[in-house]
């Protein structure tokens, strides 16, 4: 409820994004002016709540995640946000004893349904996670394994999905030369943008970030939102992160969560000059967290 | 002073010590097992020099000797004298010489107990020979002469000195004859008696169904009939082939100056280790040992070689592998993996870690009790009626000994397969999940490559304890002798429900069941080097498999 208000207030307070203390013109955006009233609703979060056993994680979330646009998640640490994001592809059934009440939309279907095959929805929904987690595979076999486990298995289809996906992660001219060779001998930043191309390859709507750079350096950082900014025309993406510069230069969109609670939702740069809440406030002024 | 030592337990030192202590005793104690057994059997190839001397007894009687001198120990006098024989008062020790007489037909016996001090006048005679023969053991001897057809051809002593070489050349001849002999009595003939068996079971089998018209039948007859003309033309040859083999013989006289006659068809091998260079001596050493490697058991296990002990003992533990690794791997996941884990999960482990320490006699018995008559009978009934009475997996062998062993030795690769599937991170997991595959999937195309590594421990450590069991094997399939393999040319190539020789079970049979005791033990030894060879290769290629996937699937540093 609290959420729903907040994105009404939004598109009433413009803001001029070069007033922003931090420089995004670095990264061209565009400065039209965002408004979640404009959107297409991609996934639609209705009264969510989240248990761990007895432990009440998230508390009657309400939100909606807009097509082909970048939705940040920020807050300190626990606050529920990674635990939010899981929920978008039920990773969250992986946990015993972890209950939801409330649901989840994906194309105005909710994903909680109980005739909803789990294995499809991950298909649509992709995740990219903390650490790179590459399978011990050839880096080819790696962004290959989505494809083959939905039985595609004819070479020039692969070879061409490959490609496509490496040079969308922009990986390809780095490994073209060694696609059979483990995907273990890469380096980090590499690692975590093959599993970018692995998660594209399959062609999901939806791609979650999991604070994909938080395990890397500031230059394969950089890249990776490089990548992040060139990834939103074709898909809608939601990351989750503890840096809020990051949020502040890669997304459109940031949700500030605190408590398992959904503090305020809204234009990125409006939260970030001219947060409604006090306690966004506090935060993105480093008073906590 | 004290607080030095204070300062020295402090700084840890002492830990060092010991553990290096350890450690250095644990070495030696090894190192000093495998010398032992590697000495101790390995010298038995070796062609000993063979003295002649005379023995004189205290009560004046003398008697000539010839023989290999084979070990020495000192004993008490006490004990010499206790048996009535005199001792020089005042003597402690008296030494004694265990020499190997040969000639089992002309003394009786082929090992004499001779105190030291008895010798006068050894001397190692060059012309001295001994001949290795396929029953009654080692001849030593003088060589008189060779007869063929019973016609003397050559004469020690008469013209050149051409009767050694002309020997040797008749041996060679007659052991290409044996040869001969042996393949057409072992693969030809063993092929036709096959045949002709599947040929009896095919009729008996058509028979109990009713279905023996005089057209099945005839047609049976005249493959049998084909059969048996084959099997008479190879008798013929092999009548032929017999006398050809018995055509010479030497004629020699040993010590006490008996002159036998032995027909060359008998002889193995013959030698004069007096006369041979250092050279020689390593080439009949490697002849020997290799004769020791690929060979057949002789006279009661106690010459020739354990082959097919080897080969079974393999044969067995690769069975037990490919058995054991599906049964366990399957048995992990599903505890792993799919089970809800809680009490009924907890008992289960525990029962699984507890039949780890059932001792393998038990294991013995429940496999010849539910495998062999249980599972066995219900077999032959259902699929070899036609062999009854005669039971084909109703009785002790390959397939019960190896399923027996996997029942043993399945909680070590259930326990290690467990760890390897815990082992592997939730990330990678996580990361195939979130690309849609499901459970299984991911099991399938990740989880369970990652885990093989830890698989092949446990199949190592499977394959290290199976190895090395022989009591539940002497209750579901081990024999003295099985000279036939388990593995050969005749449909249906693997014959599991054959018996077959074990080495670890050999070396029982030789050590306590031979009846020629002096003669066995070196080959006891022998064999237990070789027990622990085969034993290690198995192991390093197992551990060879398994760093081969490690380096595969080399897991990620997290």
């Amino acid at each position: 409820m609290e959420a729903q208000a907040e994105m009404n207030n939004t598109d009433a307070q413009t803001q001029d994004a070069k007033t922003h203390s931090i420089d995004i013109s670095a990264m061209n955006r565009n400065n039209e002016e965002l408004s979640l009233d404009k959107e297409t609703t991609c996934m639609d979060v209705k009264n969510m709540d989240l248990f761990y056993g007895e432990k009440q994680a998230l508390f009657d979330v309400n939100m909606t995640i807009p097509k082909q646009r970048v939705t940040a998640f920020i807050g300190p640490s626990g606050c529920g946000k990674s635990t939010l994001l899981r929920s978008f592809n039920r990773m969250n059934d992986l946990v015993d004893g972890c209950q939801i009440k409330g649901e989840i939309n994906l194309e105005g279907q909710n994903i909680y349904d109980k005739n909803v095959d789990v294995a499809e929805l991950r298909r649509r929904v992709g995740m990219v996670f903390q650490k790179p987690n590459p399978f011990p595979k050839s880096i080819y076999e790696n962004v290959a394994y989505g494809l083959r486990i939905q039985g595609i298995n004819n070479k020039r289809v692969l070879d061409e999905a490959v490609e496509w996906s490496l040079k969308s992660a922009a990986l390809w001219d780095e490994v073209k030369d060694r696609l059979h060779e483990s995907a273990l001998g890469m380096s980090g930043g590499q690692q975590q943008r093959l599993v970018i191309a692995r998660t594209i390859a399959v062609k999901p709507e939806v791609l979650l970030l999991d604070e994909p750079a938080s395990a890397l350096d500031p230059i394969s950082t950089l890249k990776i939102e490089e990548l992040i900014y060139e990834l939103k025309d074709r898909f809608t993406i939601v990351i989750v992160t503890h840096n809020m510069q990051q949020a502040a230069r890669v997304s459109d969109y940031t949700a500030f969560m605190y408590m398992g609670n959904l503090i305020e939702f809204g234009n990125t740069d409006t939260l970030f000059t001219n947060p409604k809440e006090k306690k966004t406030e506090d935060y993105i002024t480093g008073r906590y967290g | 002073m004290r607080e030095s030592f204070g300062s020295w337990t402090r700084s840890g030192a002492p830990w060092v010590w010991l553990n290096a202590g350890a450690v250095a005793i644990s070495v030696v104690m090894v190192i000093g097992l495998l010398m032992l057994i590697a000495f101790r059997g390995l010298g038995h190839f070796w062609p000993a020099s063979i003295i002649e001397a005379d023995v004189r007894s205290p009560d004046g009687s003398r008697y000539h000797m010839v023989g290999e001198k084979v070990e020495a120990i000192t004993v008490p006098a006490e004990q010499i004298r206790a048996a009535g024989i005199e001792v020089p008062a005042g003597q402690e020790t008296v030494d004694r010489y265990l020499i190997k007489i040969g000639n089992r037909d002309v003394y009786g016996a082929d090992f004499r107990w001779v105190i030291a001090d008895h010798i006068e006048g050894i001397s190692y005679p060059e012309a001295l020979m001994a001949v290795e023969r396929r029953e009654r053991g080692n001849y030593y001897g003088y060589l008189l002469a060779i007869k063929e057809n019973g016609q003397t051809v050559a004469q020690q002593g008469v013209g050149e000195n051409t009767i050694w070489p002309e020997l040797e050349q008749r041996i060679e001849r007659a052991l290409n004859i044996h040869e001969e002999i042996y393949q057409i009595e072992k693969h030809e003939i063993g092929r036709i008696n096959y045949a002709i068996e599947r040929l009896r079971l095919k009729q008996r089998s058509l028979e109990l169904k009713g279905k023996d018209t005089a057209q099945n039948l005839s047609e049976i007859d005249a493959e049998r009939a084909q059969l048996n003309a084959e099997y008479k033309a190879l008798q013929a040859k092999l009548a032929d082939l017999y006398v050809e083999s018995n055509r010479d013989s030497f004629v020699a006289q040993a010590m006490n100056g008996t002159k036998t006659e032995v027909s060359l068809s008998k002889v193995v091998r013959a030698y004069q280790p007096n006369m041979m260079s250092m050279g020689d001596k390593i080439g009949f050493y490697g002849s020997k040992l290799w004769e020791f490697m690929s060979d057949e058991p002789r006279e009661a296990n106690t010459e020739g070689g354990i082959f097919p002990a080897i080969f079974g003992t393999v044969m067995m533990v690769i069975l037990m592998s490919i058995l054991v690794t599906p049964f366990g791997v399957v048995a992990a996941v599903y505890l792993r993996e799919y089970a809800k884990q809680g009490f009924v999960t907890r008992m289960i482990r525990i029962a699984v870690n507890n039949l780890a320490g059932v001792p393998s006699i038990v294991y013995g018995v429940f496999g010849l009790g539910f495998f062999v008559y249980f599972l066995g009978g219900h077999i032959d009934d259902l699929f070899f009626p036609e062999a009854l009475p005669a039971p084909t997996f109703g009785t002790p062998g390959l397939m019960w000994a190896s399923l027996t062993l996997a029942l043993l030795t399945v909680p070590v690769v259930i326990v290690a397969t467990e760890e390897g599937l815990a082992r592997i991170p939730r990330s990678v997991r996580e990361g195939s999940l979130a690309l849609g595959a499901t459970k299984a999937e991911t099991l399938w195309r990740v989880v369970l490559p990652m885990a093989s590594p830890a698989m092949m421990t446990g199949v190592i450590l499977a394959v290290a304890r199976a190895a090395g069991e022989v009591a539940p094997l002497m209750l579901v399939g081990v024999v003295k002798l099985a000279p036939s393999l388990p593995l050969d040319g005749n449909y249906p190539f693997l014959h599991l429900d054959q018996k077959f020789m074990h080495l670890g079970f050999h070396i029982y049979d030789v050590g306590f069941q031979s009846p020629n005791v002096e003669a066995a033990r070196p080959l006891v030894y022998a064999t237990a080097l070789l027990l622990v060879v085969v034993i290690a290769l198995l192991n390093l290629s197992a551990i060879a498999i398994r760093n081969h996937l490690r380096e595969k699937y080399k897991s990620l540093e997290m």
